[in-house]
């Protein structure tokens, strides 16, 4: 039986008026502006930036605006508008060792060139709420030193020089592309660090905590967190050369992971690799464990069957608005299915009822 | 410098215009559609201009052969779509006439998973007129008729569904369609 | 492109004017340009669009698509010849023209008077911001001292 129905629209048209009064609530409170959220939400914005795939703060701060601060509502309005876009092409890989570093920390080497920058962390800050923000204060101003000019050089160079850790092989290769080509498994690298780039930081940061509990333990340090602003290149072909079209905020963070070696590999430590659009690195460091959970296989590892080390596992659960629009749609109308479900079991309670009668 | 003039000037709409020309022209195969508002360095008709500058983009490899392959083309191709221009193999859209895109068995026809990683072809023609071959399949009532420059090649590019090429005719600024589905008698 | 051939000197000059272009917050471009102009014509009408942006594995491997980011682009012909592009970022079509009008008369005899009333500003505006977040950040670098040392 196939029953189709329409209506609703002025039940619609009533949810979505009183959706924005609600929106908008007590209009006794002032008005929150967009530029008030992109200023004093910047981490909300930094992650509906990042899971949004879009780097643009007003635009999040916009859509956080609307999704009335669902974060995963707010990501997939800039998912949707970003498929409006035409893409002018692709940038030259971002330089993260030229970074203008607000924070750069490693938890492996106390001394090093360029020093550890604290930055704005929250880090020792000491978890009790400040009722003076209550009062809506104003922030003392913070304090100023001379800028070393010294260069500040990824840590990874140091253990490089020792042969101690795996190399990058550099590629300028066109990556792949998952939101031009559906993902397919096997999965390089390239693509698995596009996915987790743009995946949830929750689901990440539970499956990068599941490592450290045991599932696919791989014992990792953070080498090197480091959080600023890069140039962003492009080659211009009207022009003939590549000139900086704009510049982004980043959190990039490597891990140093234990590695006894195998048949082909002397021992030596190996990498994981996080890097994500604005202020985030729980995301970042979370990406880097999995990444290198991930690695797993391609280094000889034993699999132990852990979540993390599971590629078809991780990617094809890591994008929200993927999962939310799963999700979520099983509270739309199913009438029909559930019609059918319906009579099976009324069928099967009668099989049953006549046996037990017999 | 004319490489920079001749794009569509208000791009939403003549875009639109267009992209609608060209979807009518593939749904309807023999139908000959009107695409304008492109002004394309010679050889090119304005027709093939506006099926590029509506089609192409940094993400579809095109191929020039023949006479299309100049340096004027070439550098209006690049400012203009940002399309790459690649080997005829390696090709999403590729332009000139019947006898410079030959063999045609050079160009992609998809894979069984993913027909759609096909080549569309772009020929070039002296006039498009509702003559000649006869179309019959899916989009055409009856028949249809176009003046193919040849049949057997699209007999056989017929047989490879559901992979194959897709093919525009532009002429002047005319457009009509063969897609892989129709069959040529 | 069949332009003509600039020498590399040419382009890091064009490349640096470009680059402080693309970076100056929309509001201020437009406020310091405002009144600018030459007669011209517009090759590539103002377009929004998105750039990929990438980045490598481990900071130095292969690349990977990181993410996108918004781009406002615009190219025009000045009526005494030179083609001025304007790349921004983020979305405004009033500052990538505005951009490409600029880089267009960079290329003229007017070129020293807006580097110094456009480009030299904007350029010490941005050196300014740069500096702003460095001063902050060194004072926020640790210094060790060592307050037992362990031996056996």
């Amino acid at each position: 039986m196939y029953v189709a129905v329409k209506g609703g629209e002025r039940a619609i048209e009533a949810a979505h008026a009183w959706l924005a009064e609600e929106r908008r609530g007590d209009v006794e409170v002032q008005e929150l502006s967009v530029a008030q959220i992109r200023e004093q939400m910047s981490l909300a914005v930094a992650r509906v930036m990042a899971e949004g795939s879009l780097y643009d703060p007003d635009l999040a701060a916009l859509a956080i605006k609307q999704a009335r601060g669902d974060l995963i509502e707010a990501i997939f309005l800039m998912r949707a508008y970003r498929t409006t876009l035409p893409r002018f092409g692709a940038s030259r890989p971002v330089e993260t060792g030229d970074m203008a570093c607000d924070r750069r920390i490693s938890a492996t080497f106390k001394d090093l060139p360029g020093g550890q920058v604290l930055g704005p962390t929250f880090d020792y800050t000491h978890r009790l709420l400040d009722f003076k923000l209550a009062a809506e204060g104003g922030a003392e101003p913070a304090p100023r030193a001379e800028p070393a000019p010294e260069a500040v050089p990824h840590v990874m160079g140091f253990l490089n020089q020792e042969g101690l850790i795996e190399t990058e092989a550099s590629s300028d290769a066109a990556p792949p592309d998952l939101t031009r080509e559906p993902l397919e498994l096997p999965a390089d690298r390239p693509l698995r660090l596009q996915a987790l780039a743009r995946g949830d930081e929750g689901f990440l940061l539970g499956l990068a905590y599941s490592t450290q509990r045991g599932y696919g333990r791989n014992h990792a340090f953070v080498g090197e967190l480091r959080l600023g602003t890069c140039a962003v290149e492009m080659d211009i072909p009207e022009l003939g050369f590549a000139i900086e079209i704009g510049e982004v905020e980043l959190t990039e963070c490597e891990t140093v992971n234990q590695f006894t070696g195998s048949k082909t590999e002397p021992p030596q430590f190996t990498r994981g690799y996080g890097l994500v659009f604005g202020r985030a690195e729980r995301k970042a460091i979370s990406m880097a464990l999995v990444d290198r959970a991930l690695r797993a296989e391609e280094l000889g590892e034993d699999l132990s069957g852990a979540p993390a080390q599971d590629t078809e596992f991780v990617l094809a659960h890591a994008d929200n608005i993927q999962a939310t629009g799963f999700l979520e749609h099983i509270k739309l109308p199913h009438y029909v299915d559930f019609q059918a479900e319906l009579e099976l079991v009324r069928k099967l309670r009668a099989g049953v009822t006549r046996e037990a009668a017999e | 410098m004319s490489a920079l003039a001749g794009g569509f000037t208000d791009a939403p709409v003549e875009a639109a215009r267009a992209f609608r020309g060209i979807m009518e022209a593939m749904a309807r195969p023999g139908r000959i559609e009107m695409v304008a508002g492109a002004v394309p360095p010679a050889p090119l008709s304005p027709a093939a201009g506006a099926v590029l500058l509506t089609l192409c983009d940094p993400e579809t490899p095109l191929h020039l052969a023949g006479e299309t392959d100049c340096s004027p083309v070439r550098d209006w191709v690049t400012f203009h779509c940002g399309a790459p221009l690649v080997a005829a193999e390696a090709a999403a859209f590729a332009l000139g006439d019947w006898a410079a895109l030959q063999p045609v068995s050079r160009f992609a026809i998809g894979t069984p998973d993913y027909p759609d990683r096909s080549a569309t072809l772009i020929v070039e023609m002296p006039e498009l007129l509702a003559e000649g071959a006869v179309l019959r399949g899916p989009g055409i009532a009856d028949t249809a008729a176009l003046n193919l420059p040849e049949i057997e090649a699209f007999q056989a590019n017929r047989r490879l569904f559901p992979l194959g090429f897709d093919v525009l005719f532009t002429s002047g600024n005319r457009v009509a369609a063969l897609p892989r589905s129709t069959e040529v008698g | 492109m069949t332009s003509a051939p600039d020498t590399k000197e040419e382009n890091s000059a064009r490349k640096r004017w470009l680059a402080i272009l693309a970076k100056t917050p929309h509001a201020r471009l437009l406020a310091l340009t405002e009144g600018l102009s030459a007669p011209h014509e517009v090759l590539r009408a103002p377009e929004i669009g998105a750039v990929m942006v990438r980045g490598r594995a481990g900071g130095t491997g292969a690349a990977f698509n990181l993410g996108e980011m918004t781009v406002t682009r615009c190219s025009v012909r000045l009526a005494e010849g030179p083609v001025g592009h304007g790349y921004v970022q983020g979305r405004s079509k009033e500052a990538a023209l505005r951009a490409a009008l600029v880089d267009g008369m960079m290329q003229t005899a007017v070129s020293s008077q807006l580097e110094a009333e456009v480009l030299k500003p904007l350029a010490a505006e941005a050196a300014a911001r740069v500096r702003d977040r460095a001063e902050k950040a060194a004072a926020t670098k640790v210094d060790f001292f060592t307050l037992v040392r362990g031996e056996a």
